[in-house]
This record gives C-alpha cells, sequence and structure tokens, in this order.
C-alpha cells in the first residue's frame, strides 16, 4: 500500500527527463529525414541552375517549354490522361454506387478485384497487352489510355469507396426517388455533389498516374511525358533534371489541391 | 418502384468486362505464353527451364534481395519517423509530414532518378562534397548505378508510403497502455518490448509487405536510372519487349513474367491474412 502512495509523486519527475531524451531522439530523427529527402532536391536545383562555364543561370527552367519534343509529350500524355480519366470515372463512378446500394456484399470481392492490378507488374501486363490487342489498336498510343484505365482503378475505387461509406447514400437515393427524380437525376444532382472531395481525389491520383506513368509507354515505344525526359536527357541532362523538379512540385500542387478541397468541406457536425 | 427492376448484377457488368479483357486475358494469354514452344507452337517447360536459371535466376535473386532490403530497411525507418511525429506535439510538423509523405511516395520513377544523379551521380553534389573531404566514394566502389545506389533511391518513395500506411495502425497503441506500463514503472524499453512492438507488429509486417511489392515491380527508376545494366527481373522482361531476344527464347519473358505474378501473389496473401489480424486489434 505504502509503495502504491509514494509512487505518483516520483513518476513526474522521471517521465520528464525521458521525455526529454526522447525530444532530442525526435529531433534527431526529424534532422536525418529532413536531410535524406531535402538534400536531393538542392542538389538537383544546383545542377539544373548551373551553366556549363560555371556561372549560375535560371534560365533553363524558363526555355523547357521551348526544347524540342517537349510540347508534343506533354500534348500526347494530357490526351492520354482525358482518355482514361473519362473512362475510369464512367466506369468507377457508377459501379461504386450500384455496389454499395444494392450488392454491399460484392464491396469485398470488387475491392479484390481492384488490388489485381498490383498484383500484375506493369511490365508483365503490357507484353500481355501488346500481344492480344488487335494490330488497329496497337498502332495508336490510345491503346495505352485504355490499359492506364486498369491501373487507376485501385486508386479510383478507393477513393470512391470511402467516399461513400462517408456519406448516407441510401437516405439521399431514396429521398431523391420519393421526389421524383430518376437514376440519372439523383446520380448528377444528389450522389455526385455529395463525393466531390472523393471525386476529386480519384481525379487527381488518376492523372498523376498517368503523368508518372514510365514502363508501359516506354516500352510500347511513345514519348509520353516520362519517356522524353529520358530520352532527352542525351541531349542535355540539366533539362531533364529541371523538368524532373517542376515535375515534383507538379505532384506537390495536384496533393495540396486535394487538401484544401477536403479541409473547406464541412464535417457533418457543422452543418 | 414503378420502373421494373434490374437484376443486381447487371450494374456490375461493364466493370467486370473492361477488367476482363485490358487485365484478365492478357494475363492469361502471358500464362499461357510461358508455356509455349515458340518454334512448334507445343506446350513445353522449357521457357520456365531457362527463366529459373542462369542469369535470369540471379535476375529473380537481385530483384527479392533488392525489394527485402528496401522493405526492411526503410519500413523500419518509416515506423521510427511516423513514430516520431505521433510524439511530436507539433500540428504543424504532422501537417507537413503527412503532405510530404503523399507527395514522395507518389514521385516515383524517371524524375527520381535525376534527382539523385545529380546527388550521388559521379559527378553528383553529395560526392563531391564528400571529396572535398578527401573520401573518394567511387573510389571506394560506391555507385549509384549499383544495387546499392539503387536501394538508396528506392528508399526515397519507401520511407514515405511506409509514413504513409503505418500511421493509421499507430493510432492501435492507446495512450492508457503507455500510462499504464509507466505506472507499474516499466522502462521505455519495456513498454516497447512487451507491449507496443508486439501490438503494432502484425501491421508493421504487413506494411513491410506492401513495400516488398512496390520495390519488386518497380521498373522505372531502375530503368532510367541504369538503363538496364542492373539485372532485375523487369528490367530483364522489358528487354525481352525491347527485342533483345535470342532466336527460341520468345516466350521466356513471358515465363519470367509469370515467376514475378507468382511471388507478388503469395505477398499479396500474406498481407491480406495479416490484415485481418490487424482489424482485430484496432477495432
Amino acid at each position: 500500500m505504502a509503495a502504491v502512495i509514494t509512487a505518483p509523486p516520483r513518476a513526474p519527475e522521471k517521465r520528464s527527463r525521458r521525455r526529454g531524451g526522447a525530444a532530442w531522439a525526435r529531433r534527431l530523427v526529424f534532422v536525418i529525414a529532413g536531410l535524406y529527402f531535402l538534400v536531393p532536391l538542392y542538389a538537383a536545383f544546383r545542377f539544373a541552375i548551373s551553366t556549363p562555364d560555371g556561372g549560375i543561370s535560371g534560365a533553363v527552367f524558363a526555355g523547357i517549354p521551348a526544347q524540342e519534343g517537349f510540347l508534343d509529350a506533354i500534348t500526347l500524355t494530357v490526351r492520354l490522361a482525358v482518355i482514361s480519366l473519362v473512362i475510369t470515372l464512367v466506369l468507377v463512378v457508377p459501379t461504386a454506387v450500384w455496389v454499395h446500394l444494392r450488392m454491399p456484399r460484392l464491396r469485398r470481392v470488387l475491392e479484390g478485384v481492384t488490388l489485381l492490378p498490383i498484383v500484375v507488374p506493369p511490365v508483365v501486363l503490357i507484353i500481355g497487352v501488346l500481344e492480344v490487342a488487335p494490330p488497329a489498336l496497337k498502332g495508336t498510343p490510345d491503346l495505352l489510355a485504355l490499359v492506364y484505365v486498369v491501373l487507376a482503378l485501385p486508386f479510383a475505387y478507393r477513393a470512391l469507396d470511402s467516399g461513400l461509406q462517408a456519406i448516407p447514400l441510401r437516405t439521399l437515393v431514396e429521398a431523391s426517388r420519393s421526389l421524383g427524380a430518376g437514376w440519372g437525376r439523383t446520380l448528377v444532382s444528389v450522389v455526385l455533389p455529395n463525393l466531390r472531395s472523393a471525386l476529386l481525389a480519384a481525379v487527381v491520383l488518376t492523372v498523376a498516374m498517368v503523368f508518372g506513368e514510365y514502363t508501359m509507354a516506354s516500352l510500347d515505344q511513345y514519348e509520353t511525358f516520362p519517356v522524353w525526359i529520358v530520352v532527352f536527357q542525351q541531349a542535355n541532362a540539366r533539362v531533364s533534371v529541371a523538368v524532373s523538379l517542376l515535375a515534383l512540385l507538379g505532384t506537390w500542387a495536384l496533393l495540396w489541391l486535394i487538401s484544401l478541397v477536403d479541409r473547406r468541406r464541412p464535417s457533418p457536425e457543422d452543418a | 418502384m414503378r420502373q421494373r427492376e434490374l437484376p443486381a448484377w447487371v450494374g456490375v457488368v461493364p466493370f467486370a468486362a473492361y477488367t476482363l479483357v485490358f487485365l484478365g486475358v492478357p494475363v492469361v494469354a502471358v500464362v499461357l505464353g510461358a508455356f509455349v514452344d515458340p518454334a512448334t507452337g507445343g506446350v513445353t517447360m522449357a521457357n520456365v527451364g531457362i527463366a529459373t536459371s542462369g542469369v535470369y535466376l540471379r535476375g529473380f535473386g537481385s530483384s527479392i534481395g533488392l525489394s527485402l532490403v528496401t522493405a526492411l530497411v526503410p519500413g523500419v525507418l518509416g515506423l521510427v519517423l511516423a513514430l516520431a511525429v505521433r510524439a511530436s506535439p507539433s500540428l504543424r510538423l504532422k501537417r507537413a509530414v503527412a503532405t510530404a509523405s503523399g507527395v514522395f511516395a507518389n514521385f516515383g520513377g524517371v524524375p527520381l532518378a535525376f534527382l539523385f544523379v545529380a546527388t550521388l551521380g559521379s559527378t553528383g553534389l553529395v560526392v563531391e562534397l564528400v571529396k572535398a573531404v578527401g573520401v573518394d566514394l567511387y573510389g571506394a566502389g560506391f555507385s549509384l548505378y549499383s544495387f546499392w545506389g539503387v536501394a538508396i533511391v528506392y528508399g526515397y518513395f519507401q520511407i514515405p508510403l511506409m509514413v504513409l500506411v503505418i500511421t493509421p495502425a499507430l493510432d492501435g497503441l492507446r495512450p492508457h497502455w503507455r500510462e499504464a506500463a509507466d505506472n507499474l514503472g516499466a522502462t521505455p524499453v519495456q513498454y516497447w518490448r512487451h507491449v507496443g512492438l508486439p501490438v503494432l507488429a502484425p501491421a508493421v509486417l504487413g506494411c513491410m509487405l506492401l513495400l516488398f511489392g512496390s520495390a519488386f515491380s518497380a521498373y522505372a527508376t531502375t530503368s532510367a536510372l541504369t538503363s538496364g545494366s542492373l539485372a532485375l527481373t523487369p528490367i530483364q522482361i522489358g528487354s525481352f519487349l525491347n527485342g533483345n531476344v535470342l532466336s527460341g527464347q520468345e516466350n521466356v519473358g513471358r515465363a519470367l513474367g509469370v515467376g514475378m505474378i507468382v511471388v507478388v501473389a503469395v505477398l499479396m496473401a500474406l498481407y491480406a491474412l495479416l490484415q485481418r489480424r490487424v482489424s482485430r486489434w484496432l477495432r
């Protein structure tokens, strides 16, 4: 009994000393992590702005759009991104809503199916695709967009699935239907507005995936954005490094956009 | 309902059909092709035999080795970082790390390779800095374009990925367990040994499996970095598509592909099992 009574006064002092040591350990972890992640960024920046004659100039960034092949690569990548985005959304949104409403037991199965593209490495999938694709499709880069849909499925489905989990879908749909709206109208004016941030996440992740995808594009021999970076490196490595940095900034901006919309959305308690 | 109801399964037909055509059919083609003799068109085990011997067996060895190293080391480092962030009182830091992890984990592939060429390439910033202090990294046998060089690069997306996937699991560590251990006089080491790590173990292992899979199928970073000189299985498969094939071995690439699918499938099955265990704790 006595031990129990005397123990508490000692504890806070012991703990604060321990916590003090822990704070130093934490700081050390942050410093090391910060170095590992920031030094390559700085090195790349230094490399991009240093001119061959030893000077420093930011002209390399301004000159990117004028580089040979850059605009073509961006145009092609945007086209692939738009095609795969449209197909992905048309495919995933109604399916996810339908499964949540009518076949909740199928959620598990669908989750498993959307994991399959992760089980099949892209380098393996592209062999099979190039083998079975009809020649008419093989001759166009749009084949890549059709396959990118499969790669985008896991991200897009997961984003929508958690978005649907978070809203009272059944109530919303029943209310809309009993007020006389058809299925199409219910989907467009009731369900989708409630899924805004999930949709945005699906869009951003799909676009980011298409803009970063190198394996399939290079093996199918189309010069998309990442393929161009590698090809152009032979002509001018500084430009390739500068573009790589901008790609990182672009990813950052896109993800920041999602978090911004996410935070602005009022939680159910606020409403 | 005035409208006639469609049977429930109709709604998933488009999705199922698309997945079947663009994922199912190509995979089946690869699997079947792995067992076809390109000369005669007959069934053979020769492709699988070649794919599991010599340079290709070594390729699987390096691939699995690289994936193990870049799952274990970044896994542990990511866990330490996530724990440090969780323990930190600063909300700004928490938010910054969360965003940065999202960015870096999604930022793989080609641009990443170029960042590291400028850092640890033969004339990279860090290499030059260290040389100024008198240490010649490349003279000492280091190369960015070798196994260990590539492993360092992979950490750049593996550590943030670990932070992203392990952070939700850390909420399974109830603060009152720590308080109970403290009040009973446990040292931090004892707390982690008997409470923290056993509770986290299945989640950590599951996340490391995910990291393994992410490293195992990675192609872009290594391809851009080493232009194919490091013999990893995905690179070897890629070289079959680029047409660098001995006659009679056209289907070995497919057999290698089947090998990769088998490795990842086994991992995913383990991952699913672990997830079931983890969710028991998180309930």
